[in-house]
């Protein structure tokens, strides 16, 4: 345990009724780490992010953030955590009455850690700075219901990043978008991990998605995606695992995916 | 109710509240109040003139007024309006997720949602009974004075000196309290909307329902100690 964990499970369980929503889960993230989850709907990867969150609290095991046990915080005691980490969720998770502008300075202006510190300057500039990043600064004056589903996808990164967090988590960031689209949403993710140096917890059903965050990467002088090197990068930090019915059956390399005989792990590697 | 004094404080939420509860309902809160007054100095005067007591008229319709119809009816309005409208634009945000994205982004929905909301219907319904309770009693005066030759001062005198430091003690504590009613239970309702749409329909249904029977209850309590108070 030489690196400073960033996230950290411990034999984490958590039942919606009778339903194993997390079984006896337990891994580690390190900073500037990639992890990809994969698993089939309701496999309880998005139930994994929301314990993570603090959303979600669970039955049994240990939780650590940046390297504290939050397992019993409380939820005054989880917002200045909270601050540090970004989440983009599966459907954006804009707030429908609000402009885009306002959507990614919520965190900015909103927040406890915020309102704490008063620290309330140079707002417009940081979320100009944000949508730019997602290309998205034409839509500031416009509302989510204006927006396609790829772009409000691209204005929740914004709003995840937007805090400059050391942890940004992604539910399904690709779900239900057409390809191309799909492709502009990890190139963005991408470019967030190779300019931000922020660890990532995606979570998808795509293997494109994973593989492209393990073999590729962003190039700040071309401004374009490229085969990332073997030998370091943040492209080679990057670990895969596989959830079914809530409990973790697959840790590894892109590598040891592609190898991999269990066929249920097998149905993620191509 | 101890988020009330608890950092952070969303003053402009607060502010934005009190415009759509308050000035939003002030419209119908006055016809409300006006008309209440008409009906009630049309029934009265009618009974009162039988025992020969029509210089009564400005008492009864002031009493009945402060006392107990203009809280009651304004609270009714407003849980109507606005505790419906807290479940469901809460409802909604719950289960669109918005609510979990707020907690996400390090804001806590108490603060955000449910304070600002308490406070400004508190201070708003109040307000909003005093100018009904002051329109309900011209309704009165429109009725006793063109229907029935009442004079000015023989309406409002004792409209004025009959009424106890009690009376309106209890007038401006009944809307106080059913604010308190309509925001939290509005709030309530609303932060646990689960089943969609169809969940927001109930969560709101209940709001309405739930707040117009505890305005009911509580004002035939806090009546109950201000009669044996008296």
């Amino acid at each position: 345990m030489s690196e400073p964990e960033i996230l950290r499970f411990e034999n984490v369980s958590l039942r919606f009724e009778d339903t194993p929503a997390l079984d006896q889960v337990s891994f580690r993230m390190i900073p500037g780490e990639t992890v990809i989850i994969y698993g089939a709907a309701g496999s309880g990867k998005t139930t994994l992010l929301k314990t993570a969150l603090g959303l979600l609290k669970p039955d049994s095991g240990r939780i650590y953030v940046f390297g504290e046990d939050v397992t019993n915080f409380t939820e005054p005691q989880w917002f200045p955590l909270r601050a540090r980490m970004g989440i983009l969720f599966q459907e954006g998770g804009l707030f429908d009455s609000m402009t885009i502008a306002e959507n990614v300075a919520y965190p900015l202006l909103n927040s406890v850690a915020a309102r704490a510190s008063n620290q309330r300057g140079e707002v417009e500039e940081k979320v100009r700075q944000a949508l730019r990043f997602v290309d998205l600064e034409q839509t500031l004056d416009k509302f989510p219901s204006e927006l396609s589903g790829g772009m409000r996808r691209r204005v929740g990164i914004a709003r995840a990043i937007v805090t400059e967090p050391r942890l940004v988590l992604y539910d399904s960031p690709t779900a239900g978008l057409d390809p191309i689209t799909a492709y502009t949403i990890i190139s963005l993710i991408l470019k967030e991990r190779d300019t931000l140096n922020a660890s990532a917890l995606l979570v998808t059903h795509r293997f494109q998605d994973g593989h492209l965050m393990a073999k590729f990467r962003y190039n700040p002088s071309s401004g374009q995606i490229e085969a990332a090197s073997q030998n370091g990068g943040n492209a080679a930090r990057t670990r895969f695992f596989v959830m079914n019915q809530g409990r973790l059956v697959f840790e590894g390399s892109l590598a040891e995916l592609a190898a991999a005989k269990d066929p249920y792990v097998k149905k993620f590697a191509k | 109710m101890r988020n009330v004094f608890r950092s952070p404080h969303y003053g402009d939420d607060i502010l934005i509240q009190m415009d759509v509860i308050g000035f939003g309902s002030l419209l119908i809160v006055m016809l409300i109040g006006l008309f209440s007054g008409l009906i009630m100095g049309q029934q009265m005067a009618r009974a009162l003139r039988t025992y020969g007591a029509i210089g009564q008229i400005g008492y009864v319709v002031s009493v009945a007024l402060i006392r107990e119809l203009g809280p009651v009816l304004v609270a009714l309005l407003v849980a109507g309006r606005n505790a419906s409208g807290i479940a469901s634009e809460l409802g909604s945000m719950k289960v669109t997720e918005q609510i979990d994205a707020m907690r996400a982004l390090g804001t806590d929905p108490i603060q955000k949602l449910v304070t600002p909301r308490l406070i400004a219907t508190a201070v708003t319904l109040p307000l909003l009974t005093i100018i009904a309770d002051f329109l309900g009693l011209v309704g009165g005066y429109i009725i006793a004075h063109f229907q029935f030759a009442v004079p000015f001062s023989q309406y409002w005198v004792p409209a004025y000196q009959n009424l106890a430091y009690a009376d309106v003690a209890e007038g401006t504590v009944k809307p106080f309290a059913f604010a308190i009613i309509i925001a939290l239970v509005g709030c309530f309702y609303g932060m646990r909307t689960t089943g969609g749409t169809e969940g927001v329909g109930r969560a709101t249904t209940r709001a309405v329902v739930v707040s117009s029977i505890w305005i009911f209850v509580t004002t035939y309590f806090i009546g109950a100690i201000f009669i044996n108070m008296r």
